[in-house]
């Protein structure tokens, strides 16, 4: 699947969800279920500090794809970040570069990327360009 | 029954107590953004102590002032400065009042809170500071009151010294004594904790800091808009406090500070308004308050500011204290039968700050998941991170009250806190 398929399917999963509420409680599980990093990536190095909530990123070059796993301390911004992961990670570096990321938009989670809300998540999807931008570089 | 005046006033009295102490729901009238919706729930405005909501009043005298007033104060010429002049003028003696300052002279318009310490910090540590001095905060101080003693110690290779607190949040005055030597030439401390709620022993403070010889600032943003200060009577050399926090505008703060030692103190910043006279050989300074409001001042943040007081004034600083220690008792003894809440910050003498952890949940996910339900409270380390490490936890939500607050709010918020906690764990 492509990162703009991964990204549809996720806009059709939200569609289910009338209310905020419904939104909410999903992506509460999906940080709850998900243990999307190990715990010697959760470093200073892989840090991402936002005023509220910390984010971890991790990514390693694996057969020519990015695999990124990550977390956070908070739980609804963990639920974003492995929605993220799920568009990004398993994609060639060019593929990350290239994307345009439109789920969080369409889902009507904007408000998590605005920089005041200051959660780690913006500086998370830079990191991930930064990231594919580096990959791209070695290869 | 014969009712004489005596007992028809008890009566009233009794009467008041078991209702409200003021008329809240009158008071409401007066804030226009209380009236709005938020995610199609109506607002409750538990953010206070970052900035409190604006009276009719105060925006109608922004609006006049733009309207009717607007000119550049002092040394104005024309009808338009003379008046504007008057009023920002009549905005000191206003301040000069509220916290019982000896001469208006003493009142220094300001940015704000942090713009104020900054002040002190430079032009007091420029021209009193040496190697080796002390200047001595407290655990629980905003970064602002850390930051700027923290650079010009670094700048005069002074040392920054730490009055520790129990686990309570109350200073341990015992280790503040101990700490307190002839090295100490500034205590800088918060009169209320913006995180804790705590209500320092200023006036202690400050009586023991001034028989070692050293000066005192008091951080005074959370302590003017819910209680009686007068600086007079804490004896204090600085109070630093902002406008926007107590029902005035935002961009407007003051530095109170004593005539000796101001006129000590060598200027902060240069420009118009701040100079006497001025050649390119040399130049000399405007008198107080002049001499440190260089440039174009925030006028209508000044005149807002004085209708701000006024406004309290109207209602009675010891009315809202009083009211809002019910309100602070009503939603502690509430947000405790929810199971896993850790109140951040009992001290016995508190103002009206509620901080809390849930067991399990971060304070950012129940800060996103109320605010959905209409709920306005902060989550996160409130500018206080060494607080935080203090209590070793990552952050905390926080629900500070006003006086236009009511219990209802309190119980819409419990219930969205209740329905957050449900969700997160």
């Amino acid at each position: 699947m492509t990162i703009k398929e991964t990204q549809q399917e996720i806009v059709e999963e939200f569609a289910l969800f009338d209310e905020w509420m419904d939104k909410y409680e999903y992506i509460i599980e999906l940080g709850k279920d998900l243990p999307i990093i190990d715990e010697k990536y959760k470093t200073d190095e892989n840090l991402i500090k936002g005023c509220q909530s910390k984010v971890w990123l991790h990514a390693e070059l694996v057969d020519a794809k990015i695999i990124f796993t990550a977390d956070s301390d908070a739980i609804i911004t963990k639920g974003i970040v492995g929605l993220v992961i799920r568009v990004f990670s398993g994609h060639a570096p060019k593929e990350i570069v290239d994307a345009d990321l439109f789920f969080i938009d369409q889902i009507g989670l904007q408000e998590h990327l605005s920089p005041t809300r200051s959660n780690g998540l913006l500086a998370m999807l830079k990191q991930i360009k930064m990231y594919a931008i580096a990959f791209q570089a070695i290869k | 029954m014969l009712y004489t005046t005596t007992s028809i006033l008890k009566l009233k009295r009794d009467l008041l107590k078991i209702t409200q102490i003021l008329d809240v729901e009158s008071i409401r009238k007066d804030f226009p953004i209380l009236k709005r919706e938020v995610n199609g729930k109506p607002l409750v405005y538990f953010d206070n102590g970052a900035t409190s909501q604006k009276p009719q009043v105060v925006i109608d005298a922004i609006t006049n002032y733009y309207t009717n007033e607007n000119s550049n104060i002092h040394r104005g010429i024309h009808t338009l400065s003379q008046e504007a002049t008057n009023a920002y003028e009549e905005a000191r003696k206003k301040v000069q009042q509220f916290i019982n300052a000896k001469h208006s002279n003493e009142i220094i318009f300001t940015k704000g809170t942090t713009d104020s310490i900054n002040l002190v910090a430079s032009s007091f540590g420029k021209k009193h500071l040496k190697k080796g001095d002390e200047i001595i905060i407290s655990t629980m101080e905003h970064h602002s009151n850390i930051v700027p003693w923290q650079m010009i110690c670094e700048e005069k290779e002074a040392i920054l010294k730490v009055i520790p607190i129990n686990d309570k949040g109350e200073l341990l005055m015992d280790e503040f004594k101990k700490l307190l030597s002839p090295k100490t030439k500034m205590v800088a401390v918060t009169h209320v904790s913006n995180t804790l709620g705590t209500i320092n022993p200023v006036k202690e403070i400050i009586a023991e800091a001034h028989q070692k010889g050293a000066l005192v600032l008091i951080d005074g943003a959370q302590a003017v808009p819910h209680t009686k200060v007068d600086v007079q009577d804490l004896d204090c050399d600085f109070y630093a406090f902002s406008g926007h926090k107590m029902f005035g505008p935002t961009g407007v703060g003051i530095l109170y500070g004593k005539e000796a030692i101001l006129n000590n103190l060598p200027p902060y910043q240069g420009g118009g308004d701040m100079i006497k006279t001025v050649t390119f050989e040399k130049t000399t300074y405007n008198e107080l308050p002049h001499k440190f409001e260089a440039g174009t001042p925030n006028i209508v943040g000044g005149i807002g500011l004085g209708v701000a007081i006024d406004y309290m004034n109207s209602i009675g600083i010891s009315t809202i204290e009083a009211y809002e220690h019910e309100l602070l008792a009503y939603a502690t003894k509430q947000i405790k039968q929810i199971e896993g809440v850790r109140i951040i910050g009992e001290a016995k003498n508190k103002a009206s700050v509620l901080s809390f952890v849930v067991d399990g949940t971060h304070p950012s996910d129940i800060g996103m998941i109320i605010d959905k339900l209409g709920v306005a409270i902060r989550t996160g380390h409130h500018c206080t991170e060494p607080l935080m490490n203090r209590f070793n936890v990552p952050g905390t939500a926080r629900a500070s009250f006003a006086f236009y607050n009511n219990e209802e709010e309190i119980d819409i918020f419990i219930a969205a806190l209740n329905r957050a906690v449900t969700m997160l764990k």
